[in-house]
């Protein structure tokens, strides 16, 4: 598993997310991918075609395997956002869910 | 509708150089990158790194800081957390579908530019061996990235495994960094620096070469490495629990919590090629990449391409690149005349030259055995829709045509990484299955978006009256089927 290294680095404001209800301290910069990684965390969804696990691949936006739920939008690429402070994180486990919310397209 | 001069596509070291020469013709140049800040991979939050010993990381990588500082005096409008999804030719030059914001308040709209640089830069090449898309597996690109943002590291046991330069900086800054890996599986199979010796000459010259020296025996002094893997997987049913190799044909176990995979990069195609540029390929570096002229040119006019997007040359090589398709725009725009622009030219090739120097000795010892770039079995190809490498050999001998057959046959390619982790890997496969040249073969025909972009996001956008336009229920005439 992955963790911080707490002497490499210089300080940072703390942030606290909330992953699937438990609330994880990250810190002000990381991506929801690296915080989730950095508390251990390796698998973060099960996919849609055969519900297997998988955990961020390559941390550049391009291999979609840290799609998680960030406040309530699901199939969000984690390791593409920064953290904000009360952000409620869920992961993804199969499809995601449809929601379809009526508008006013008007 | 917003317009542009020019709008440059990526905040790597092609993009940031390009935006700043750009500038210094005065066009209104506009700068779109994926990250909240400028680097792109290679200098990847440089600004903003929270990493207390800069040395960790190597003097190479603070060499971006000043490309940074310079775009910022530039007055190049910098768009952080913007994806482009599309780009297309019109009349008054490149619209770009663009997406930008957080989650939730993401909205789509179109950017008119006179000219487009693309700097998409590259990614790691796929690398599909037994368990490559278990939890724990990870690029050394990726692991890289974890530390310099975040010094996210491995705890537990650790294990290295491919080739490639990249691989052994990641080796190197950890050891630095002072963690520790149980080996480094290097797959550089044996021969390769036979092969490329004939162009050491060149790369003894070349602006990597004392450092890399250097970083190659200190890892080696300082890591387990074990040479000439010529077979890898990894095992584990929720996570990667332990990595399987072969050497000398006999096979053995490491257990391990994590996996740092590489095996070199390759250009990131996508957005280029689904915007017409006509792409080729290249034997010496096994990848395809948009054809461009000395400029960075394509077959599209208006649109260029600058950086590893164009070809893999590396970060000091994307610098020059990104200047001269700089160059080429302000000249296509009337700014400068082409005597001027091939004047001021001269350096950036010299600069390019030099940046060039050695790279055919790395292309020819890190081309990766094939062993590597053709699964085999259950082994998964495409890791979106889960189609393993017996599927595309046995649709591949039963005369599959190529790629795009296969994609309509089976959905490879088809999931939201839109086949930039199998299009090499299906090609690979057909064309050693039907004995055909890769380039042969093709690749994948790729389409807007180039990213997913939701419906929401399209219609939370500007309603301009053209986007308007794009959505509305034409009116019904006479020929109307309906």
């Amino acid at each position: 598993m992955f963790a911080r290294q707490p002497d490499l680095l210089a300080d940072r404001d703390a942030v606290e997310i909330v992953v699937d209800g438990t609330t994880v301290v990250a810190r002000a910069g990381d991506t929801v991918a690296a915080a989730m990684l950095a508390t251990g965390l390796s698998c973060i969804r099960t996919t849609p075609v055969s519900g297997t696990p998988r955990g961020p691949f390559c941390m550049m936006g391009v291999c979609f395997d840290c799609l998680v739920t960030i406040d309530g939008h699901a199939s969000q690429q984690g390791c593409l956002v920064k953290v904000a402070p009360g952000m409620r994180v869920d992961t993804q486990h199969g499809a995601r869910p449809i929601v379809v919310t009526a508008k006013d397209w008007t | 509708m917003s317009i542009v001069d020019v709008a440059i596509v990526g905040a790597g070291p092609a993009g940031m150089a390009a935006a700043t020469r750009c500038r210094e013709f005065g066009l209104d140049t506009t700068l779109y990158d994926e990250q909240s800040g400028s680097g792109g991979q290679i200098y990847r939050g440089i600004t903003r790194s929270p990493l207390i010993q800069p040395e960790v990381l190597g003097a190479e990588y603070w060499q971006g800081a000043p490309l940074v500082r310079a775009l910022e005096k530039s007055g190049a409008v910098h768009v952080p957390d913007a994806t482009v999804w599309s780009a297309t030719a019109n009349d008054a030059g490149i619209a770009l579908g663009l997406a930008v914001g957080t989650p939730g308040r993401r909205t789509s709209s179109v950017v008119q530019a006179r000219a487009v640089i693309l700097a998409t830069g590259a990614m790691e090449r796929p690398f599909p061996v037994p368990g490559w898309t278990l939890p724990g597996v990870i690029g050394a690109g990726s692991a890289q990235i974890l530390l310099k943002t975040a010094g996210v590291v491995p705890q537990g046991r650790t294990v290295l495994a491919g080739s490639g330069p990249l691989l052994w900086l990641l080796a190197w800054q950890y050891l630095r960094a002072g963690i520790a890996f149980a080996a480094m599986l290097d797959t550089t199979p044996r021969g390769r620096l036979a092969k490329a010796l004939r162009h050491a000459p060149d790369f003894a010259r070349s602006p990597y070469f004392a450092k890399g020296r250097e970083l190659v025996r200190d890892v080696r002094r300082r890591a387990n490495v074990i040479e000439y893997v010529t077979t890898l997987a990894i095992d584990g049913d929720r996570a990667a629990r332990a990595v399987r190799y072969t050497v000398d044909g006999r096979e053995h176990t490491i257990p391990v919590d994590q996996v740092m995979l590489h095996q070199g990069v390759v250009p990131d195609v996508n957005l280029a090629q689904a915007a017409g540029c006509v792409l080729a390929w290249s034997p010496a570096q096994a990848c395809f990449a948009p054809v461009v002229d000395a400029w960075g040119g394509t077959a599209v006019a208006g649109l260029y391409v600058a950086g590893d997007g164009a070809g893999i040359a590396g970060a000091l090589a994307a610098v020059p690149r990104g200047r001269l398709a700089a160059l080429a725009v302000a000249n296509a725009l009337g700014r400068i005349n082409h005597v001027t622009r091939d004047s001021m030219a001269r350096r950036d090739r010299g600069e390019l030259a030099v940046a060039m120097r050695g790279r055919a000795f790395l292309d020819a010892l890190y081309r990766p055995a094939d062993t590597f770039l053709l699964p085999s079995g259950s082994t998964l190809v495409c890791r979106c829709e889960e189609i393993d490498a017996q599927t595309i050999i046995d649709l591949a001998r039963q005369g599959c045509a190529g790629p795009n057959q296969m994609k309509a046959f089976v959905r490879c390619g088809m999931g939201p990484c839109q086949g930039r982790f199998c299009g090499l890997t299906v090609n690979a496969l057909i064309a050693r299955e039907q004995q055909r040249d890769p380039a042969d073969v093709g690749y994948y025909r790729l389409r807007f978006p180039v990213k997913p972009v939701t419906l929401e996001e399209m219609a939370a956008g500007p309603r301009t009256p053209e986007a308007i336009q794009a959505v509305e229920r034409l009116e019904k005439t006479e020929t109307d089927p309906m």
